[in-house]
């Protein structure tokens, strides 16, 4: 602290920022437990406590069971096919070579138009009538003209098609930080790997790869963030059916607290929620943590 | 690495090939948005046609549609307006917040700092319900100033977190000799350190908007009348009429929804990523 400042004015250019976080997350993340453990309705009057029944109520409704389910389904298979997918993009976009800024502007647009509008495309792309996935199925022979897949209407399909869906918008992100991650590795050790003899596979799986860990982290924990608390995906592709096959844990709790007008219900659904959003953030401060000491 | 050996030049076209692959496969959504916005409507629905090509000729009858028929305009100026005022909001109280981290609080203030980064992972499906009713409270249902006054709530913690980094990278020598001169610390800050911050003001500017296009969840929830909303919500939801998709007008609108987006979040990327690695890339 350099003199010339006095002690309360860190504070005080502090204080406005906090205090509106606090008003607009704070207090409605604590509200929410109060909503949870209440019989709040729209437009309903006063509260009473009333324990854990909205948690029981919620976890005896099959569509609850089946969104918990599905909820890990669409974060577990879309985070693995986002790795997978942005190591490789990322290994092939990592040197320099012409054309190199406009093929990452492509490969960033999933993931910088706004979602929603995302989504709608592909609900035309995977049109019942006019899909053209399946005009070109057809063209090859692979299914029958009056017998094409209904990708959004038959259960299966539709969650494919909202984690691939999903995966398409998420793995541009993961592909930038990981570049990022590529671009911080020093030359010479890989090199010097390959002076002594190391092959490409063999450098990459044991030099390179440990090296990029605590990035590949950073992209994978908000990977898991971005997916597990979303809902876009599904409200538009799906509006969580086909009887609501398709459902996952914050879709289901905006149809109940929102549109059902249960915030009782709706807040002990999305309260699901917070476990793993606690063990993600603690994961990340350990993450930046080792950053820091190294 | 690829030194003439052959299998550099092997290794080299594998690589293109995977990159035009994905490249394809990530662009293709958006390519079929631009070619379903000029074509006819016959020429769409009749399935005889190759959806490849143009059967019939091009038309700008979607785009008329979109523009004059549809409130596709005012979304977009709804849009500019609820990011102006969240970028003002976030700046004004970001900037102080950042400086005093970087500067003014020491040890305890880098604890906050990371506490600040944390709410941003706080997603908003967690905190709809009960913001639904606080909105309602301040009499703001229904009108775009519910998201002007809630999305600082997410751009205040990433941007404090931004220009926490920015701060830190001036010599502290500089508000040092200012203060030499007879400024206060403070008034150092607004006319020393703000000005040369311009660029990661900027990026601040463009993070609000970016955001406010982008989100869907408060903006749907919040907001009930087509006229009050955002390009985010307005063009997935209320272009729809009943179940009928106008889809040419729809495809027209995502494509200009989502292009200037995307050129401009690209020129500020590399400060995005900064922000989001948290210290692990130095």
């Amino acid at each position: 602290m350099s003199p010339g400042s006095p002690r309360w004015l860190g504070p005080v250019m502090l204080l406005p920022a906090i205090v509106y976080v606090i008003g607009l997350v704070g207090v409605p993340f604590v509200l929410s437990f109060f909503y949870a453990l209440g019989d709040v309705k729209v437009g309903s009057v006063g509260w009473h406590f009333v324990g854990l029944a909205n948690f029981r109520s919620v976890l005896e409704n099959p569509t609850f069971r089946h969104a918990l389910s599905n909820s890990f389904v669409f974060t577990i298979s879309s985070q693995i096919l986002v790795l997978v997918g942005a190591n490789v993009l990322a290994l092939t976009l990592k040197d320099a070579f012409r054309g190199r800024r406009f093929l990452r502007f492509l490969i960033l647009l999933p993931w910088v138009a706004p979602v929603s509008i995302g989504s709608i495309g592909w609900k035309w792309i995977l049109d019942s009538l006019y899909s053209v996935i399946n005009w070109v199925l057809v063209r090859l022979h692979l299914v029958k003209p009056l017998d094409v897949p209904m990708w959004l209407g038959q259960p299966t399909l539709a969650m494919i098609s909202v984690i691939l869906v999903h995966t398409w918008h998420i793995m541009p992100f993961a592909t930038v930080i990981l570049l990022a991650g590529w671009t911080a590795i020093p030359k010479d050790i890989p090199e010097a790997a390959a002076v002594d003899g190391a092959g490409y596979f063999r450098t990459l799986f044991q030099i390179t790869l440990p090296m990029l860990l605590p990035i590949v982290n950073v992209a994978l924990l908000f990977g898991i963030i971005f997916t597990f608390t979303d809902m876009t995906v599904v409200y538009i592709l799906t509006r969580g059916g086909p009887y609501d096959t398709t459902q996952v844990l914050p879709s289901l709790a905006f149809f109940t607290g929102i549109l059902g007008s249960d915030l009782a219900e709706g807040a002990a659904i999305s309260l699901f929620l917070v476990p793993l959003l606690a063990a993600v953030a603690w994961l990340m401060l350990r993450t930046a943590r080792r950053a820091e000491v190294t | 690495m690829s030194d003439g050996r052959p299998a550099g030049a092997l290794e080299r076209v594998l690589k293109r090939g995977i990159l035009l692959a994905f490249s394809v496969a990530l662009a293709f959504p958006f390519y079929w948005m631009a070619i379903t916005s000029f074509k006819r409507t016959t020429d769409l629905y009749n399935l005889k046609n190759n959806p490849f090509l143009f059967s019939e000729p091009p038309t700008l009858e979607h785009l008329r549609l979109l523009l004059r028929e549809t409130l596709f305009l005012r979304w977009f100026a709804n849009t500019c307006f609820a990011g102006l005022l969240v970028a003002v909001i976030t700046l004004a109280l970001a900037m102080p917040a950042a400086y005093a981290l970087a500067r003014l609080t020491g040890r305890w203030g880098e604890q906050l700092g990371i506490a600040i980064f944390l709410t941003y992972l706080v997603p908003p499906t967690l905190l709809f319900i009960p913001l639904s009713r606080i909105v309602a409270n301040l009499g703001l249902q229904d009108s775009i100033w519910a998201i002007v006054v809630v999305y600082p709530s997410f751009t205040i913690p990433f941007a404090t977190w931004l220009l926490m980094g920015f701060f830190k990278a001036i010599p502290p020598e500089l508000e040092d000799a200012a203060m030499v001169d007879g400024l206060t610390r403070f008034q150092a800050f607004v006319r020393m350190v703000v000005p040369i911050s311009f660029s990661g003001i900027v990026t601040v500017v463009i993070f609000a908007f970016t955001l406010v296009t982008q989100e869907f969840v408060y903006a749907l929830t919040f907001i009930s009348s087509a006229a009050h909303q955002t390009v985010g919500v307005g063009v997935p939801i209320y272009l729809v009429r009943g179940d009928v998709y106008y889809w040419g007008s729809l495809m027209a609108a995502c494509l200009i929804a989502s292009l200037p987006i995307g050129i401009l979040y690209n020129l500020f990327l590399d400060r995005f990523i900064a922000g989001f690695t948290v210290g692990s890339v130095k």
